[in-house]
């Protein structure tokens, strides 16, 4: 991508072009001396630190929607708790939504601080085998703000990406704020080296939902980001009186399973809207302990299923 | 151009924030300005959610464009009376499923763009629908109403503890940027069960009552979920018009008649 100043001459080669300030259009330009000083640029030496610190990472999940309020860091909670039920799996999540870090309170760590040891930033454990990391834990009050722009904020997912030990980690799980902008390209920018192995996309039934998901979709293609599958989050409502259900977001345009036909991705599941889900949410417990009979719980089950299938981690699958 | 003169013929600027994503932004900016519009005011929306743009398919208006005029772009009206005015990125896609894939600096150049450049004409209300957070869309938005007298943020919030959190940080960005609060909302508070009329709260209830008492801001009310109400804006319907009598649309309306009545008394810009 070249950058043209407004002062520049018309055959401009860039200021980012390897004639910057070498060509004949830039005689005579303002800039020339600057172009020309500038070092020539190599790549950016913290993808090769980023890469060496994340070699201990197996694999590495980004949970994205486009649309917020879905549930991905709902999504992001379970999958990880789900995961680290098997105590082989060493499991590991990364919250990069700087503005709204909601996974402190989801995972009943609000309060929390980032300790720093000789080998990094050390993740907050709440499991012996599942451990957390968020912008959440820089915050001294609940009521602090984040109010960055742009490149502060990828600053700090550069630094979260570099400096955290995650150890032998199996599974790191990626929350992302909604949207496709700047966490997103970041994400995707520092992890180039490093593999991801791919993307989990969550939305809710309703076409409002959909329309920014398609967005996200065709993000991920764009910038090469592998599709793990669809998740349909809050797909009907079960009275808990009557026990019959509603469309509380009514699939009007066929919903999230008809959607990923459409864009040629994997389905991986629809998970209910259970009010205990957002209960245990707010209390930071999990819900797979406390309503392990819910049929969010086999839904969920039927997911982690899916992704690992994904991830190739057959040896460790059961047959049930 | 005369920047000055379009933003200057707006009366007042209401500024939809949330913080959290997904609890009803979008939707409580149009059907304020439904309402607003039902009660004979002239209303524009804009839409500075550049990566999740909502406003337009929510007021039927999804497949537009805007055209350019001497004095810079004409928002688009949904119906001849030209007393509802859109404004949105989503008019300026080629594919409405391309994403906007845009850095920070870019996108407070297309927000600037938007308050500078749009011919709103002699609005009696401007409404700002935002993306969640805190940062770029937010940052621009606030300096791009500097002189001209915002009347303050309407913070919209569901009940549950987890946005309730989000909330409390825009809260502390209201404060830093000096806006004044001028209610909080609480949306998707409680469902009743067609079926059985039997009420729950499927994402909790009182959060956002709750902090509008602790920080002793003005709270403007709860709105239930109702599913009628996503389904007109799936369809792009006014739900406070075609369900007037439904409880959601009842509060809806209750909310635009109060902030109506509390911004009269700023008066204009002068």
């Amino acid at each position: 991508m070249s950058e043209k100043p407004e002062n520049a001459p018309e055959h401009c080669p860039g200021t980012e072009s390897e004639d910057a300030g070498k060509s004949s259009a830039c005689q005579g330009c303002p800039n020339q001396n600057i172009c020309s000083s500038a070092k020539p640029k190599g790549p950016d030496p913290d993808l090769a630190v980023i890469q060496e610190r994340l070699s201990s990472v197996k694999h590495k999940i980004l949970v994205l929607s486009g649309k917020g309020g879905v549930g991905k860091s709902t999504v992001t909670s379970m999958l990880a708790r789900g995961l680290a039920l098997d105590d082989n799996l060493q499991v590991g999540i990364l919250d990069v939504d700087i503005c709204g870090p909601s996974i402190p309170r989801v995972m009943g760590l609000e309060g929390e601080q980032v300790h720093q040891s000789g080998s990094g930033w050390s993740p907050v454990y709440v499991e012996d085998n599942l451990g957390v990391m968020s912008a959440g834990f820089l915050l001294s009050s609940p009521d602090d703000a984040i109010i960055w722009r742009g490149p502060k904020k990828n600053g700090l997912i550069k630094q979260f990406l570099r400096d955290v030990d995650w150890e032998d980690t199996n599974y790191l799980v990626i929350d992302t704020p909604p949207g496709t902008s700047d966490e997103h390209l970041s994400v995707v920018q520092y992890l180039q080296n490093a593999v991801i192995d791919g993307a989990v996309i969550v939305t809710t039934p309703q076409e409002v939902s959909l329309m920014d998901v398609r967005k996200e979709i065709n993000f991920c293609k764009k910038v090469k980001l592998p599709i793990i599958g669809v998740i349909e989050n809050m797909s009907g409502f079960i009275c808990p009186s009557c026990k019959n259900e509603s469309q509380i977001f009514p699939p009007t345009t066929g919903g999230a399973e008809k959607m990923a036909e459409d864009m040629k991705v994997p389905f991986l599941g629809k998970l209910p809207l259970d009010p205990r889900i957002g209960k245990c949410c707010d209390e930071g417990t999990s819900f797979f302990e406390e309503f392990p009979d819910s049929p969010a719980v086999t839904s969920y089950q039927q997911i982690i299923k899916g992704i690992r299938r994904y991830c190739n981690e057959d040896d460790h699958m059961d047959t049930s | 151009m005369d920047l000055d003169n379009n933003l200057k013929s707006v009366k007042h600027k209401i500024v939809i924030l949330s913080g959290k994503g997904g609890v009803g932004k979008s939707t409580v900016a149009t059907q304020i300005a439904l309402s607003l519009k039902q009660q004979g005011l002239k209303v524009g929306v804009l839409d500075v959610d550049l990566c999740g743009p909502s406003i337009p398919r929510m007021l039927n208006v999804e497949d537009k464009d805007i055209h350019q005029s001497s004095q810079g772009w004409v928002p688009v009206y949904p119906d001849p009376s030209q007393t509802l005015a859109v404004m949105s990125i989503a008019f300026l896609l080629n594919k409405k499923d391309d994403p906007v894939v845009w850095r920070g600096p870019k996108k407070n150049a297309m927000i600037k763009q938007f308050l500078s450049d749009v011919v709103w004409g002699d609005l009696d209300y401007l409404i700002i629908d935002t993306p969640p957070g805190t940062s770029d869309e937010h940052i621009t938005v606030v300096e791009g109403l500097q002189g001209y007298n915002p009347d303050g943020v309407v913070l919209v919030t569901t009940p549950q503890a987890v946005a309730v959190g989000d909330v409390r940080r825009e809260l502390t960005f209201c404060r830093k940027t000096k806006l004044p609060v001028l209610g909080v909302v609480e949306n998707m508070s409680g469902f009743v069960c067609p079926h059985c009329a039997e009420c729950s709260n499927v994402f909790s209830k009182g959060g956002g009552e709750a902090l509008a008492r602790e920080f002793n801001i003005p709270f403007l009310g709860c709105v239930p979920l109702d599913p009628q109400l996503s389904e007109c804006l799936e369809n792009g319907q006014s739900f406070v018009e075609a369900f007037s009598s439904s409880p959601s649309a009842q509060i809806l309306n209750k909310i635009a008649e109060t902030l109506h009545q509390r911004t009269a008394m700023n008066g204009s810009i002068s």
